[in-house]
């Protein structure tokens, strides 16, 4: 059994994005969805700071210091790509004008409660960004994280132990380990990886698994 | 005749007092007036209160004035940001409060106060820590807590070309915060790449018009 890295669970949230969404990717492994986006779909990716049509990386020679994503890592701009202020850039995520947001997270509970702004660490200060914003606001979010913490705690919750980013808003969640959608009473396993058992991911899963259907079975490239 | 040009960086943060609120743009270093921050280091206000999405980069802009023991207190979202060693420091030590607030918050804030608005309901924040004691209510189902304006005593732009009437165009993502903050502070100024005559901005990619902007400097290129 190999878990997934984090280029291959950025490879395998992005096959569900649909051709023509508008999508934000948080900070972390989120991003490197757009590495992998499928070359035949058309896909607007915003940023927080005030861009739609975000690039790759530019190539060197043709970095623009003015031109960063919410990462604040350099980006380039697609044909089609459109430049706003930052109200306009919130207008559009809270008013449900983005189809998809695909988070990073340090907990997803039960119901979807989301997890990723702090950790009360108090060696460092709070921060919230955009998280809040769209948690609420994006039409659906997904996140992406590692199954469980380094210190092999789960990070699927019966109720979160950080504070929350907002409640109820997680549907679907990508793992190393599996593909799961959210339920009120727990989470409904859709794939695993080659070569894991239900009752094992169980083991690494602090709420029920529900297993309507035999799960699938994630088949991601070498990345 | 109106020309909004000041000959000297000096003179562009001149009369600002101590306990000022400071509407502070930029998303991380870039769009950020630097030189301004500069300025009013010199220029000896303190007790100040910086509004910023971040809480400043390495050891210059906003990051020097709170190294210099000017600021009692930040409002942001996201203190944390590339290198932001003088503000965790200070943080640490108990010398700066922080107001943590959702960054598309921080944004509507500054807009109400530009827009002579009493505040708005937001649905950002509800059922987590950033709401505790906001009123709350229900409008059609949903939860709402009442967010209140946010108006600068001064804000302090970047922008990249400006004429003599004060009206400012950005360049890609260093537009950011720049326009709602040069709207809601009582005192604008912008620090600007280039003054162009007036009549040689397109009225059609104007951004900010002059009506927000109460002085412009060119640093480097003093009158």
């Amino acid at each position: 059994m190999m878990p997934l890295n984090r280029r291959q669970i950025a490879w395998r949230a992005a096959q569900d994005v649909p051709d023509g969404a508008y999508v934000n990717l948080g900070i972390g492994i989120p991003t490197l969805v757009a590495d992998y986006k499928p070359a035949e779909r058309e896909i607007v990716f915003h940023s927080e700071n005030g861009i739609l049509g975000v690039g790759p990386a530019p190539a060197p020679g043709e970095e623009d210091p003015d031109l960063i994503n919410a990462g604040k890592t350099l980006v380039t701009l697609l044909p089609g790509g459109a430049y706003f202020t930052h109200s306009d850039a919130f207008l559009m995520i809270r008013g449900g004008h983005l189809d998809l947001a695909l988070l990073g997270a340090f907990e997803v509970a039960i119901g979807g409660d989301l997890a990723n702004w702090t950790t009360d660490d108090p060696n460092m200060s709070p921060g919230v960004g955009g998280a809040m914003d769209l948690a609420v606001g994006a039409r659906e979010v997904r996140v992406l994280m590692q199954h469980m913490t380094a210190k092999g705690e789960p990070r699927l919750k019966r109720r979160c132990r950080y504070p929350l980013t907002a409640p109820g808003c997680v549907k679907r969640i990508y793992t190393d380990h599996a593909v799961l959608d959210v339920a009120a009473d727990g989470f409904i396993l859709r794939e695993m990886i080659p070569g894991l058992d239900v009752a094992t991911l169980q083991g690494m899963t602090d709420a029920p698994l529900h297993v309507p259907a035999p799960p699938g079975v994630i088949a991601t490239p070498p990345l | 005749m109106i020309d909004k040009q000041v000959a000297t960086l000096a003179e562009a943060v001149a009369g600002i007092q101590d306990g000022a609120t400071i509407l502070c743009s930029g998303f991380g270093a870039v769009g950020s007036p630097d030189r301004l921050f500069q300025a009013l280091l010199e220029q000896g206000a303190t007790d100040l209160i910086a509004v910023s999405n971040n809480a400043g980069s390495g050891q210059i802009g906003l990051a020097a004035l709170i190294k210099a023991g000017r600021v009692r207190r930040v409002i942001c979202s996201y203190p944390r940001t590339t290198d932001p060693v003088v503000f965790e420091e200070e943080y640490r030590a108990g010398r700066i409060e922080l107001e943590l607030v959702p960054q598309g918050t921080l944004s509507e804030r500054m807009r109400c106060a530009a827009a002579g608005l009493g505040g708005f309901w937001s649905p950002v924040g509800v059922g987590t820590r950033l709401a505790e004691g906001k009123e709350e209510r229900e409008i059609d189902g949903k939860r709402y807590v009442l967010e209140l304006p946010l108006k600068g005593d001064a804000a302090f732009v970047r922008a990249d070309k400006a004429d003599r009437w004060g009206n400012l165009t950005y360049r890609k993502s260093a537009r950011n915060f720049n326009p709602v903050m040069a709207m809601a502070a009582t005192l604008t100024v912008a620090e600007v790449g280039e003054l162009v005559p007036l009549g040689a901005l397109d009225p059609e990619v104007i951004v900010t018009p002059g009506i927000f902007v109460d002085r412009i400097v060119v640093p480097g290129g003093e009158a």
